[in-house]
């Protein structure tokens, strides 16, 4: 089967600072792989090549088998990859329906905005993943962070995604919040759909991947199975940069060579 | 009583900016015996906001988008030159025609200004303060140049009618059948809107507040067309009755540029980028808006309005001089702050901009006829400027405390 995202060789650098070296990896449908690291490993940096903000100096984007580059964040959402940036990307002053749309809004026949038909189908969405959010009036400023959360994950999947980039989704969330975006995950999984889960919570990353990526220095360290590997062999390949002793590592770097 | 007021579903800000403006009549009233108030001033005083007005409609947006323009007086000067000099040197003022082709070619200059600094702004990073700055020195300059420092006089008398002056508002009759106009749309527009809001089972303001919104703003504008008409037109010929003058031609393209711009900002993609992009940039470039774009367009926006003011300058003056708009921006900028724009982005309205705009002609305009001598003004406007800047500081703190 054709993976839905292939990386290979990819490399970003700025000025002397290789922020992103030589990495592959691969996602298929249904499947969430984790990106893991320090800060400034290359993981944000490696997404935002992903998601159209940076173009990359080497390598190749394959989307379902297709050769992509892309020229700005616009692209990368036409290719079918919505990113939930962990600074979620909302407009503080405007409302949630105006934000879900941003940048891809219903017009009327006399190309003005279909306001009604926006708040009708943001609360659709919306109320899907969190039933008690009902005012669609109130600016995102005014916004609790579950709620804030739920906006911008409602913006990437009203578009029918194919392919979802994570950062750090749970970072600023209560515990409730946080079973609602697992919940999240689990289902667009089922659904067919391929996840990019940044996190460092390894609770998480074990709950909800099922293989991981780690990266360190802009580099891959490795990509492992979860089922194979225990936390601490993770925790040891991110903080030493190793490659894992743990049985049934074959999926190494150089799988797509 | 903000709680109170938000409640009832009027914008206080909007709202103590009104209040704030009838105590500065009622004042401005006493202070001169009551001249303030008289038609014939008063006619003059909505002649003199427009030209501020306009550009404030221009202002709002770029402050909306973080951004600013210094250089609107000195747009002013430049496409108010090459209006002149397209109708006293190129086609000659009395050619048929030679007026709308010089509006044109002020148009296309004013955007071409703005171009110039939107892609300095926009396309190589260079802070707008900066860009604007340089600005405001090379087309006041340039504006010198395109008839050697001369003054070109006179313009086309059709011209000279878009001023406000000699022949130029609509009489009474059209004067009063264009408030009424307003009038029934101010109140279907109310009326439209609580049904839909209804309609969605959305939140909806009392009753009461709503009628009392809705009269206030007839009454507003059914007493501008009294007080207009109330005022003899002078530039009647002899023997002819006179007539009240009605409601002023550059009055008439401010009410025309206020509807188009407020449609755009709030029912078009373009009017909604722009309020993402000022609420937060980055957010605006990650959902893949043409940022660059946008904010290009803004300046040449900007260009254009100043071209419409310096259109309206130069015809009342009935000649194109280059030192026209000359401190238009502190006004301008003044008035739109005042409004209710804030330089933290994403906040402002039109209407808030033009009573801004109108506010401070006011004190402008009373005044001058308290004799307070020009240079006291200009302290007294400047005040204004920071008073209005300290308030949406303190409002903009009190709203994310």
């Amino acid at each position: 089967m054709t993976a839905l995202v292939e990386v290979r060789g990819l490399s970003k650098h700025f000025g002397g600072l290789m922020a992103v070296d030589r990495v592959h990896c691969t996602l298929h449908a249904g499947e969430v792989v984790g990106l893991l690291g320090h800060n400034g490993a290359g993981k944000s940096t490696l997404i935002k090549v992903l998601s159209g903000v940076y173009p990359a100096d080497e390598g190749e984007i394959l989307v379902r088998g297709e050769q992509k580059t892309f020229e700005s964040p616009s692209e990368a959402r036409e290719a079918g990859i919505e990113t939930i940036h962990q600074t979620l990307a909302l407009a503080e002053n405007l409302d949630a329906p105006s934000n879900l749309f941003l940048g891809r809004e219903l017009l009327t026949p006399w190309r003005t905005l279909d306001t009604d038909r926006m708040e009708h189908e943001a609360l659709q969405v919306i109320s899907r993943l969190n039933p008690n959010f009902r005012d669609m009036k109130k600016p995102v400023r005014d916004m609790s962070g579950g709620q804030r959360q739920t906006v911008a994950i409602a913006r990437a999947l009203y578009f029918n995604a194919k392919i979802l980039i994570m950062d750090e989704p749970c970072a600023a969330l209560g515990p409730a919040e946080v079973r609602m975006v697992q919940e999240t995950i689990r289902r667009l999984k089922a659904e067919g759909i391929g996840i990019f889960l940044i996190s460092h919570d390894m609770g998480d990353v074990f709950e909800a991947c099922d293989r991981v990526t780690v990266m360190k220095n802009g580099a891959v360290v490795d990509t492992v199975r979860v089922a194979d590997v225990t936390q601490d062999d993770v925790l040891a390949m991110i903080i030493l940069g190793e490659k894992s002793k743990a049985r049934g590592t074959q999926m190494n770097t150089d799988e797509h060579r | 009583m903000r709680a109170w007021l938000e409640k009832a579903g009027f914008d206080p800000r909007f709202t103590s900016l009104v209040l704030a403006l009838a105590l500065i009549w009622v004042a401005l009233a006493l202070a001169t015996d009551g001249i303030f108030l008289t038609p014939r001033n008063l006619y003059n005083l909505s002649i003199q906001t427009c030209v501020t007005a306009l550009m404030a409609c221009g202002m709002v947006y770029l402050i909306v988008a973080r951004q600013i323009d210094l250089s609107v007086g000195s747009q002013m000067a430049f496409t108010g030159m090459v209006i002149a000099w397209v109708q006293v040197e190129g086609l000659g003022a009395e050619t048929p025609f030679a007026w709308i082709a010089s509006i044109g070619a002020g148009l296309v200059a004013g955007m071409l200004l703005g171009a110039f600094q939107g892609w300095w702004t926009a396309y190589r990073g260079l802070p707008a303060f900066v860009v604007t700055l340089a600005g405001y020195l090379m087309f006041r300059g340039a504006a010198f140049l395109v008839a050697d420092g001369q003054t070109l006089a006179p313009l086309s008398t059709t011209f000279q009618r878009i001023g406000g002056g000699v022949h130029g508002s609509i009489g009474p009759q059209w004067s009063w059948l264009l408030g009424l106009l307003a009038c029934a749309w101010v109140i279907s527009q109310a009326v439209y809107a609580r049904r839909s809001r209804r309609r969605y089972n959305a939140a909806m303001a009392p009753m009461w507040a709503e009628v009392v919104k809705t009269l206030v703003t007839c009454a507003a504008l059914l007493g501008f067309v009294a007080v207009v008409c109330a005022y003899p037109d002078p530039g009647v010929d002899e023997g002819v009755a006179a007539t009240g003058k009605g409601i002023g031609v550059p009055v008439l393209i401010l009410i025309a540029v206020a509807a188009v711009l407020t449609i755009v900002s709030q029912r078009t993609r373009f009017g909604r980028h722009v309020f993402a992009y000022g609420g937060n940039p980055e957010a605006a470039f990650l959902s893949g808006l043409p940022t660059k774009r946008v904010v290009l367009t803004l300046f040449m926006l900007m260009g254009a309005l100043a071209a419409i003011a310096a259109v309206i300058t130069t015809s009342r003056l009935n000649s194109g001089t280059h030192s026209i708009g000359q401190m238009a921006e502190l006004y301008v900028i003044a008035a739109t702050v005042i409004g209710g724009a804030s330089f933290a982005g994403g906040v402002g309205t039109i209407p808030g901009a033009i009573v801004g705009a109108l506010l401070i002609q006011s004190l402008d305009n009373g005044m001058v006829l308290m004799d307070v001598s020009s240079a006291k003004r200009q302290i007294f406007i400047g005040l204004i400027l920071i008073g209005a800047v300290w308030m949406d500081n303190v409002y903009t703190r009190r709203m994310t405390r």
